[in-house]
């Protein structure tokens, strides 16, 4: 049985720096993987290496069965892969709804005469984008949905992230990668951010996610594993429990006085 | 959102009617002191009534109103060009300022909504201008076809000169463009089957038979300006575009563009291809530009290398941004301020231009996203979403 992600050997280096050393890792349907580790220890490379951001040096990414290494951004999304950005890349002139609708891009007709000729199609795939957007902001938030149309740079940081993390959700895809969600929040709006994906994974349990964190309370609160990357290398693979009492784990996190 | 108050008629019929009082002051004005006080009475009124927030009524009047307003819009045009029948040069140039307009519908797609500049402009008229004249004198096509044909060359002249620079970011875009605006006008200065310097004669428009550059005679004493006929055509054609740009803007394709002038990073991570989008932005603003190329050259009867310029190009741009980068309602006050204001100053010279700058840079200070900023985008104005 093939996993939903496979990564073996991912290698990528910035000049001389190797920003990942033979990275593996896997995972399957509807399972949600903690990717965790110290500052540039290759999170965010690693992620933007899969969505094809970054050129890998060597290794393979494989997703549903295919191999989808090096191929450009826009082709990893259409196989069902979506992100978000540490930090927020949210069109913050334009509106909520907007937002939404650049994260179900794939999903909308963008012809000649949905568009500009007969209009009465596009008109009614607005009114079910909208009741559609409605019902998935409602996960995170009670009031997120009567602000559909107001421009996001009036959001406060927290709806931002939540309307982030919807963008992604939009097309209901089928692996999810948040970078660090919770950066730049107060650990009981991460709590609740955490709690509402939670909620979204129990209605769609096909859903798998990999989720960058460096907080590992948010961590134990929602992964049933761990990968702990170091210097770019995978240090460690198992439940919270294993990680956590593994001694490279310790050493790279909390620094030598672990080994005293 | 509950259903929006259908607010009342009254804002958007006056902006028309005031619209087309300044258009007809300022085209009419014969002494430099009614064409200054006509234009500063105009910019003032945008500037003050955009502050105390008119132009809000203005837009939900409108957005209530959508087939009232244009439709009173469209007869406010026809309105204008009767009273101006008589009035050659007033109607030349009020047929010069639609053409900048529909040069600058094609700049707001390319540079408004899809964040390519496009510092060629008025060379990509040139080039319509120059398929429309070739085309006109050497086949027998009929001059619709000729005008069609001129803005579909010209789109593929643009696309095939954005190709090579997909792969590349930043600035190259708008580099390739000005070398092609220089290297176009020199092309022509030595090309001689293309008339060389002395450019080419183009003959006059003829529709259904119906020749444009005779003058409507009724009897001995009535007699319109031919003008009046252009500038009937260039309402219509004025108008088709407009409401094409306008549907763009409205619709999943505006979305498309602004994603990817915002952010085309974030953009293709959700699939959005930016090149193929960027292609197709900068394809429909050269077609668009080429038809006011061609339309130009017959309006004109005449063109020449001189004629698209750089400096033109740059006026074009300045339409654009004084107007409000990415509204196509903000071209018509920018293109009656730059095309008619030096024409109408002629007699204090070179200070005209000094002046005429002065008053563009203390509008864009005042206001810096122009005299009519781009508003946010509603699908379907005045309808509940």
């Amino acid at each position: 049985m093939t996993h939903l992600l496979e990564v073996s050997g991912l290698s990528v280096r910035f000049g001389g720096v190797r920003a990942l050393d033979g990275l593996d890792l896997h995972l399957d349907e509807g399972e949600t993987l903690g990717l965790i580790g110290p500052n540039g220890s290759g999170k965010t490379t690693s992620f933007n290496t899969i969505t094809g951001f970054v050129l890998p040096a060597g290794g393979t990414v494989r997703f549903a069965g295919e191999d989808i290494t090096a191929q450009p951004p826009r082709h990893v999304a259409r196989r069902g892969i979506a992100r978000t950005f540490q930090r927020l890349r949210l069109l913050t002139e334009l509106s909520v709804f907007d937002n939404l609708m650049v994260g179900q891009h794939l999903t909308l007709d963008h012809g000649i005469w949905a568009n500009l000729l007969g209009r009465s199609r596009l008109r009614g795939a607005i009114a079910r984008q909208t009741d559609e957007m409605r019902t998935l902001l409602r996960h995170f938030s009670p009031t997120l949905p009567d602000r559909l149309h107001e421009p996001v740079s009036a959001l406060t940081m927290i709806d931002r992230r939540r309307v982030e993390v919807c963008r992604a959700l939009a097309r209901s895809p089928r692996l999810l990668l948040l970078d660090e969600p919770s950066a730049g929040m107060t650990p009981d709006e991460t709590a609740e951010l955490m709690r509402d994906l939670q909620n979204v994974k129990a209605a769609r349990p096909s859903l798998a996610v990999i989720l960058i964190e460096h907080d590992m309370a948010v961590i134990e609160r929602v992964s049933a594993r761990c990968v702990v990357l170091d210097y770019g290398r995978k240090i460690a693979d198992g439940s919270y429990a294993e990680v956590t009492r593994d001694p490279a784990v310790r050493r790279a996190y909390l620094g030598e006085e672990a080994d005293a | 959102m509950g259903t929006p108050d259908r607010a009342t008629i009254l804002p958007a019929l006056a902006a028309i009617l005031a619209g087309a009082g300044a258009t007809l002051a300022l085209l009419l004005a014969e002494t430099q002191w009614h064409v200054a006080v006509v234009a500063l009475a105009g910019v003032a009124a945008l500037l003050i009534g955009g502050r105390a927030g008119f132009g809000d009524a203005i837009h939900r009047s409108v957005a209530s109103h959508q087939r009232v307003t244009s439709a009173t819009a469209w007869l406010a045009g026809a309105v204008v060009v009767f009273l101006l029948r008589e009035h050659n040069f007033e109607l030349l140039m009020l047929c010069t300022v639609m053409l900048y307009v529909l040069a600058g519908l094609g700049l707001t797609v390319q540079f408004g909504f899809a964040g390519v500049v496009n510092f060629a402009a008025a060379a990509f008229m040139g080039v319509g201008a120059y398929t429309a004249a070739v085309l006109m004198t050497s086949t027998g096509l009929p001059h619709l076809v000729v005008v069609l044909a001129a803005g579909v060359v010209t789109a593929l002249i643009g696309s095939v000169l954005l190709l090579p620079l997909l792969r590349t970011r930043g600035h190259y875009a708008a580099l390739i463009t000005i070398a092609f605006g220089i290297l176009f006008r020199t092309f022509l200065e030595v090309n001689d089957t293309l008339g060389g310097p002395q450019g080419l004669k183009v003959p006059g428009l003829q529709i259904f038979g119906y020749a444009f550059n005779e003058a409507i005679e009724f009897d001995d004493e009535t007699e319109w300006s031919f003008y009046t006929a252009y500038a009937g055509v260039f309402i219509v054609v004025l108008g088709l575009a407009y409401t094409l740009v306008r549907r763009v803007e409205r619709s999943w394709m505006g979305l498309a563009l602004d994603a990817v002038r915002l952010d085309e990073t974030a953009a293709s991570a959700f699939g959005l291809n930016g090149a193929a989008w960027k292609i197709a932005a900068f394809s429909f603003g050269n077609f668009l530009a080429g038809i006011a190329g061609a339309l130009y050259a017959i309006l004109t009867a005449f063109i020449a290398p001189a004629s698209f310029t750089f400096g033109d190009s740059l006026l074009l741009l300045s339409i654009v941004i004084l107007g409000g980068l990415g509204n196509p309602l903000g071209l018509l006050p920018a293109a009656l301020v730059v095309v008619v204001l030096p024409e109408k100053l002629q007699v204090i010279q070179e200070y005209r231009f000094l002046l005429f700058a002065a008053l563009v840079i203390l509008i864009l200070l005042l206001r810096p996203g122009g005299l009519m900023p781009r508003r946010a985008r509603e699908y379907f104005p005045g309808r509940s979403s």
